[in-house]
């Protein structure tokens, strides 16, 4: 008999060691996230699955699930949160939805229209970032990304390669490539390799692959990230949401 | 019949001799166009007309902005440069990469793309035709402004209207079926397409076709008369000889989606014939003048004075050998011979060879879906790799040219678009010139007067918007004004 926390007025069963977010996701509450994933630690940096736990906030993906809790989420008050964060990334970086070619599979675009993001909402800061194209096989657009650290976690951690990692503070913060040359033709990722699976948003690209799927046969042309997630998210009973790498969540 | 023999140059009123003294009137914005554009004329104090200049005011730079990405976006990407006729550039630039990919394509994937484009065909000529030019041609080019509109169509000829919603809504169906959206879609991809057309969905666009052929068909009749009843205008307003450029089938035939370059001069001497247009730089070439952003494209063989050349549904219906699809191809008959071909060189004889077209892709369209091959598997292929793609079609507005290189790592280097506006730049321009010297030159302005003007640009082209990219060419001028409103500096740039 596991124990209970209140989440928007429902009861939801956890497992000791879960976090909020794990025990949501695996009783088929959704909470929105960016840049949890079920099989890493979580990272805690995207804010979006911050919820309010007795009146004061915390990430639901790092927050330890406790008997008793009485948690709010899809609220009002933080969903408008969660639209102001969605609008910085959209403004922080280059977004552009219409000729990209993750549109349909991409978190950030999935949750803008979740959350019902109508407009930009900021001054866009348009960064220079070129592209770095010089593997023959992979391709790394530096415009899309959120630093949501999925790809250093995945190939540092189930990889064992490290091709990536953040370089800069504050706003200069930025993905780079673990090489002299800083380019990805030097490092020894593969197309299999885990890294090239993980990323949400449209940085880390196999090659010539673009818009080979139609449109209506996109992952969130069939339904809205809220169900996705779900699916995607382990389901209680199975092995709780941790795998070999995360610590403390097993 | 006005011969003005236009592309001699003479008293072409490009540029007046003393401008400083002349009083200055703009069309801006020109209406029920795509895009923006606007129109300078300068007059003297007797309204005599000096100068007359279409400028396209508008900047795009897609050919700069695509360099560095990689090569198949470009189909999706440079689409954005119109929502009316978006699929032209989906095509023109899948067509371009087909060569840097090698590919030669499938039957299925080639009838899925002519599908799109003759869906495109449909909708964009029926928009052109119904929504922007027939509150011209039904009321008057003069008649009360507040009713030449799309909603005065509606409520004096409620069926004719009607028609001309539902045509583009068809076509916007075929778009959506073979594309995945009405606009912006994404179904062609380097190589082939990423769907084919499923029976369900080939059932649900034959339910309706034979509609749109009877409406297609009495679309031209309804362009036949507008010209038989207004005969002398319709042969005399704005029209000019000039050269013309068209792609047309191996076997002389018109063919929207694929085929060589076909260049006749203003007398009907053939200068190319199947050219191969993966070399067409050979053989056009672009100038660039201070004070549009749009370039002027002209037969190299020819020169700039006198080189350039018209393109579209006139090019395309009086140059080819035949139209081969029946109806339309009677009714081509029809076009040319009527009045001893006074049609065949009109401004005004455009939206008559665009009803032709029209008629042609709705029975095209028949053709097509009821081909087994739009249900075939084998989408996309591939070949050796190539460093330089060209892609030609003809769009809606006429002959579309993409050319791309694209380096080793996939990335895009260079891009040159030659759109259908640019073609027909000195055309318009030469068009609106001749209707001012016809109808405003020492007479007092008027709005009707000057909507004429704005008649002759949409016989060519409600699309403005997507031929500007002269980048560092712009002319630009930027006023340092101060808290009271005083100028303190000023900077101008001529191009």
């Amino acid at each position: 008999m596991s124990d209970t926390f209140q989440l928007d007025g429902a009861s939801v069963p956890f497992e000791p060691g879960q976090t909020v977010m794990q025990a949501a996701l695996a009783a088929g509450h959704y909470i929105p996230h960016l840049c949890y994933h079920p099989e890493f630690k979580p990272h805690g940096s995207c804010k979006l699955c911050t919820v309010k736990i007795g009146g004061r906030t915390a990430a639901s993906c790092t927050m330890p699930a406790e008997a008793g809790l009485n948690i709010e989420s899809d609220i009002e008050e933080l969903n408008a949160l969660r639209r102001t964060l969605v609008q910085m990334l959209f403004a922080e970086g280059n977004h552009f939805c219409p000729s990209c070619e993750k549109s349909g599979n991409c978190m950030l675009q999935a949750l803008g229209y979740d959350l019902e993001v109508h407009t930009a909402g900021f001054r866009h800061m348009y960064p220079d970032r070129p592209l770095d194209a010089s593997h023959p096989d992979i391709l790394l657009d530096f415009n899309r990304c959120i630093l949501c650290e999925l790809c250093v976690r995945a190939s540092g951690e189930v990889d064992g390669k490290n091709v990536f990692a953040l370089s800069g503070r504050g706003i200069t913060k930025h993905l780079v490539v673990n090489a002299e040359s800083g380019l990805l033709k030097d490092t020894n990722i593969a197309l299999a390799d885990k890294a090239m699976h993980v990323c949400p948003v449209g940085v880390i690209l196999p090659k010539r692959v673009g818009f080979s799927v139609p449109i209506g046969k996109r992952k969130y042309d069939q339904r809205p990230i809220s169900a996705q997630a779900l699916d995607d998210a382990p389901r209680q009973g199975d092995a709780g949401g941790s795998c070999a790498s995360c610590e403390g969540t097993s | 019949m006005t011969d003005t023999s236009a592309n001699t140059g003479i008293n072409n009123l490009e540029t007046a001799a003393h401008p400083e003294n002349l009083r200055r009137v703009a069309i801006e914005p020109v209406s029920r166009v795509e895009g923006h554009g606007k129109v300078t004329l300068l007059l003297d104090e007797n309204d005599r007309v000096h100068q007359v200049r279409l400028h396209i005011v508008e900047f795009r730079g897609f050919e700069k902005f695509i360099q560095g990405r990689p090569y198949w976006e470009a189909p999706v990407m440079v689409q954005r440069l119109c929502g009316i006729c978006p699929v032209s550039h989906h095509i023109a630039a899948s067509k371009a990469m087909d060569m840097i990919v090698g590919a030669t394509l499938t039957p299925t994937a080639e009838k899925v793309r002519r599908l799109m484009h003759y869906g495109q065909i449909l909708q964009s000529h029926a928009l052109h035709f119904f929504h922007l030019c027939s509150p011209d041609l039904l009321f008057g080019f003069d008649s009360d402004v507040a009713k030449r509109n799309i909603v005065g169509v509606v409520a004096a000829y409620p069926e004719i209207a009607k028609q001309g919603v539902l045509l583009r809504k068809y076509g916007q169906e075929v778009i959506r079926v073979t594309a995945g959206k009405r606009v912006h879609g994404t179904g062609s991809i380097p190589g082939g397409v990423n769907k084919n057309v499923s029976a369900e969905e080939r059932d649900y666009l034959l339910k309706d076709i034979g509609q749109m052929v009877e409406w297609s068909r009495a679309a031209v009749g309804i362009a036949r008369q507008l010209f038989e009843q207004n005969l002398d205008l319709y042969n005399n307003f704005g029209t000019f000889k000039s050269h013309t450029l068209n792609l047309v089938r191996a076997d002389g035939a018109l063919d929207l989606y694929h085929g060589g370059l076909r260049a006749r001069d203003m007398n009907g001497n053939t200068l190319l014939d199947h050219y191969d247009y993966s070399h067409y730089w050979d053989v056009i070439f672009e100038d660039v003048k201070p004070w549009s952003y749009m370039k002027f494209p002209f037969l190299r063989s020819l020169g700039p004075e006198t080189g350039w050349y018209r393109v579209g549904p006139l090019s395309r219906v009086t140059q080819c050998d035949f139209i081969p699809t029946p109806l339309a191809e009677e009714q081509r008959k029809a076009f040319m011979a009527f009045n001893g071909g006074s049609a065949t060189v009109a401004t005004l004889g455009f939206h008559w060879a665009r009803m032709i077209e029209m008629l042609h892709a709705a029975e095209l369209i028949q053709e097509l879906l009821n081909d087994p091959d739009l249900q075939g598997n084998d989408l996309v292929s591939t070949g050796k790799r190539q460093a330089r793609g060209v892609g030609v079609i003809e769009a809606p507005r006429g002959t579309l040219i993409h050319h791309y290189k694209v380096d080793d790592n996939d990335q895009i280097i260079r891009c040159n678009l030659i759109v259908s506006t640019t073609h027909n730049n000195q055309a318009m321009n030469e068009a609106v010139r001749q209707v001012a010297r016809q109808y405003i030159d020492g007479r007092k302005l008027t709005e009707g007067l000057l909507n004429h003007i704005e008649v002759a640009i949409r016989a060519f082209d409600p699309c403005l918007s997507c031929a500007t990219h002269a980048l560092g060419k712009m002319p630009l001028e930027v006023e340092l004004i101060d808290a009271e409103g005083k100028q303190i500096d000023t900077l101008v740039r001529n191009g």
